[in-house]
């Protein structure tokens, strides 16, 4: 028992003993939730490292308890999915997509907000609530006018036009993101900086950008994640000539949907990203994902 | 100390009004190479090796967007202080908004115009297609799933994470952190991923045969037939669902969680010595208290579950009874290629969610403070 529970204990509680036996409920509880939250992910981490036939053969459980039984154990998964099924080439498309798909919209959105907090123009109010307003709008709003614009102009299945897209329907989170944070740097602080003669380029560069580094590090990792484990937008807009690794998984199920061996290895392989960032940064991971769940 | 003493030179330089106009001009020249010649060298150089591709793109991409900005500020500066100042705002402004009118605002209303479009999107047939969505037989059961979706996916989420949030706050605080972050993992998973992590939970072999999902192993081993999980209507639905219970429950339990710990110690204080168990305790004060953030948890996972159709994509590709609405209008508008009826089942996302999202961002304004 916490040292918390222990304080609120009001005389004429339960004793101790009562207070452990009243706890056991709970803790079965939570370890069954916790059992059915790790074990799929667990059985597909097991499984990517087990041969063709010891998959087939026994439940990826019975694997672990004999895991003296060396025969099964195998990374020809990885080898073959990377290279003959093209999760590498995959690997390294998404790359290129997610990185400047998550610095354009923040250098635009980090311009757009500091204008909105710290520059004077009319009309600057109305246009931020218009900006916050389009969080409303679902992605599915703009596919079909957007890709027809892209049919007719040849941008359909380029890096770039994945990058403006994803820039499009990223910004406005961003700039509501950059801008709550941008605005609260204090007065005195931008207002000394321009009767020292800066410029708002250089207080923008110099002075804003390197004090916004946790607003803009939370927006980066969630929409970082959010391009990387995307499908739907990368199906319409680059389609499956070239790959990218939620739409080459998707089609490995699709062609391959028994082939355990190259689905649990591959899915891992477009996991592994997202996982790292999750272990590193988690405080960062957990407040990008709070505030960016209102994305449109 | 020579770094200064050249910087000087060269603003002593750019002060020359002739020698600044031609810099400005140069920069934005070069940008605009830059970007049209980084794009068709992407488009067209597929075959070049990867190492070049890489760079390339990520020059571009990363250094384009500043090289932009930067070129626009040069003319900026070109002009007085207070003239600069009045054309500034509206240079940093432009990217952002083009960007936004471009991708969200006019294809929005092109959408909603389109949606009363033939298959082509080029004659008027008045409200055909959204005749179609509310009478089609097959479409009454995509709407069914959907309703079905959005009833328990957000609730039992929202349940689950609340009373996980509530328990492991009396744990000691690494076992309170451990299991809430095993419980929040799922959120890095993308949705293909997480799909084909239960495809092979749900696996099925004829009897016989040794069982690899590990659901059809528990359930044979209690000495039941095997079943064909995902194809078995109408609970296939169900367990489609449990996939978005799995991963959104995280999401759920870290908002709540601290909202948990806000209720003030004394209020829970000043029930027991009221009398009121644990239990009673947790309706009447915990969750009274902090009704208004559990809303805006169960609207933010209506929202997302209403758009999200990978789940049902990966899992069934919407066959044995399982599709729903995102998932169609995906079939419709790219697959069977009708942009009129894909059009219209976007307008009806979009309808159905605009009262929510209203909620939600003010909602999610006063949780954060």
């Amino acid at each position: 028992m916490s040292s918390k529970a222990q304080t609120l204990t009001v005389v004429g509680g339960p004793t101790p003993l009562q207070r452990t036996l009243a706890g056991v409920p709970i803790r079965l509880f939570i370890f069954v939730v916790l059992v059915i939250w790790t074990m799929p992910t667990l059985g597909l981490l097991v499984s990517s490292f087990r041969t063709q036939q010891a998959i087939a053969g026994s439940g990826w459980w019975q694997g672990l308890f004999n895991f003296a039984d060396f025969s099964q154990w195998t990374t020809a998964n990885y080898q073959r999915v990377l290279y003959a099924d093209q999760m590498a080439n995959a690997f390294f498309n998404s790359l290129l997509i997610t990185i400047p798909s998550t610095v354009i919209p923040i250098t635009m959105a980090a311009f757009a907000a500091f204008a909105i907090a710290w520059m004077v123009f009319p009309g600057r109010q109305i246009l931020f609530v218009v900006i916050v307003g389009l969080l409303i709008v679902p992605l599915q709003m703009a596919l079909i006018p957007v890709l027809r614009v892209y049919t007719r102009y040849g941008i359909n299945g380029t890096y770039l036009g994945m990058w403006l897209a994803h820039t499009g329907f990223g910004l406005p989170l961003a700039t509501y993101m950059l801008y709550g944070y941008i605005s609260t740097i204090p007065k005195s602080i931008i207002e000394s900086a321009h009767a020292d003669g800066a410029t708002p380029w250089m207080s923008f560069t110099r002075l804003v950008l390197p004090l916004s580094i946790p607003a803009i590090a939370s927006f980066a990792i969630f929409q970082f994640l959010w391009v990387w484990n995307d499908l739907l937008v990368a199906l319409v807009f680059f389609g499956t000539r070239r790959p990218i690794v939620t739409t080459r998984l998707a089609e490995l199920v699709g062609s391959r949907g028994q082939s355990w061996h190259v689905l649990t290895s591959g899915a891992f392989v477009t996991m592994i990203v997202p996982l790292i960032i999750f272990f590193s940064l988690q405080r960062y991971f957990v407040r990008g994902m709070m505030a960016g769940s209102v994305k449109g | 100390m020579s770094d200064v003493a050249e910087s000087r030179t060269i603003s002593e330089i750019l002060e020359n009004p002739r020698i600044r106009v031609v810099f400005a001009l140069v920069v934005m020249a070069l940008t605009l190479v830059l970007l049209a010649g980084g794009f068709v060298f992407l488009r067209d150089a597929t075959r070049a090796p990867r190492l070049v591709i890489a760079s390339v793109a990520l020059i571009i991409g990363v250094g384009g967007i500043w090289a932009l900005f930067y070129a626009m500020n040069t003319i900026a500066e070109l002009f007085r202080p207070s003239v600069r100042d009045r054309v500034l705002p509206y240079v940093f402004m432009a990217p952002a908004v083009l960007a936004l009118g471009f991708y969200i605002v006019w294809p929005a209303i092109n959408t909603i115009n389109i949606s009363f479009m033939d298959r082509f999107g080029n004659e008027y047939i008045g409200l055909e297609n959204y005749a179609f969505i509310f009478t089609n037989e097959a479409m009454l059961v995509v709407l069914r799933n959907t309703l079905l979706w959005v009833l328990l996916a957000p609730t039992v989420a929202t349940a689950l994470g609340l009373l996980i949030a509530v328990m492991v706050d009396r744990f000691k605080p690494t076992a309170e952190k451990i299991v809430k972050s095993l419980i929040f993992l799922p959120m890095a998973i993308s949705f293909v991923g997480a799909s084909v992590i239960w495809r092979f939970v749900y696996a099925y072999q004829p009897p016989g045969l040794p069982q690899i999902g590990i659901l059809n192993a528990i359930h044979t081993a209690l000495g039941n037939d095997p079943l064909a999980w995902i194809t078995l209507r109408p609970w296939n639905n169900l367990f489609l669902i449990f996939i978005m219970v799995w991963l959104q429950t995280g999401f759920a339990m870290v908002i709540l969680s601290a909202a948990v710990k806000g209720v003030p110690r004394d209020l829970l204080e000043a029930a027991r010595i009221d009398g009121a168990g644990e239990v009673r305790s947790f309706f009447s004060v915990t969750i009274p208290y902090i009704q208004g953030t559990i809303l805006t948890v169960l609207t933010t996972i209506v929202f997302l579950v209403l758009k999200i159709f990978d789940v049902a994509y990966v899992m069934t590709s919407g066959q044995y009874g399982t599709n729903i609405v995102a998932l169609r209008m995906y079939q419709e508008a790219f697959v069977q290629r009708n942009f009129g009826r894909g059009s219209a089942l976007a307008v009806v996302l979009f309808v159905v969610v605009i009262p929510l999202l209203v909620r939600n961002v003010r909602g999610l304004k006063e949780t954060r403070g």
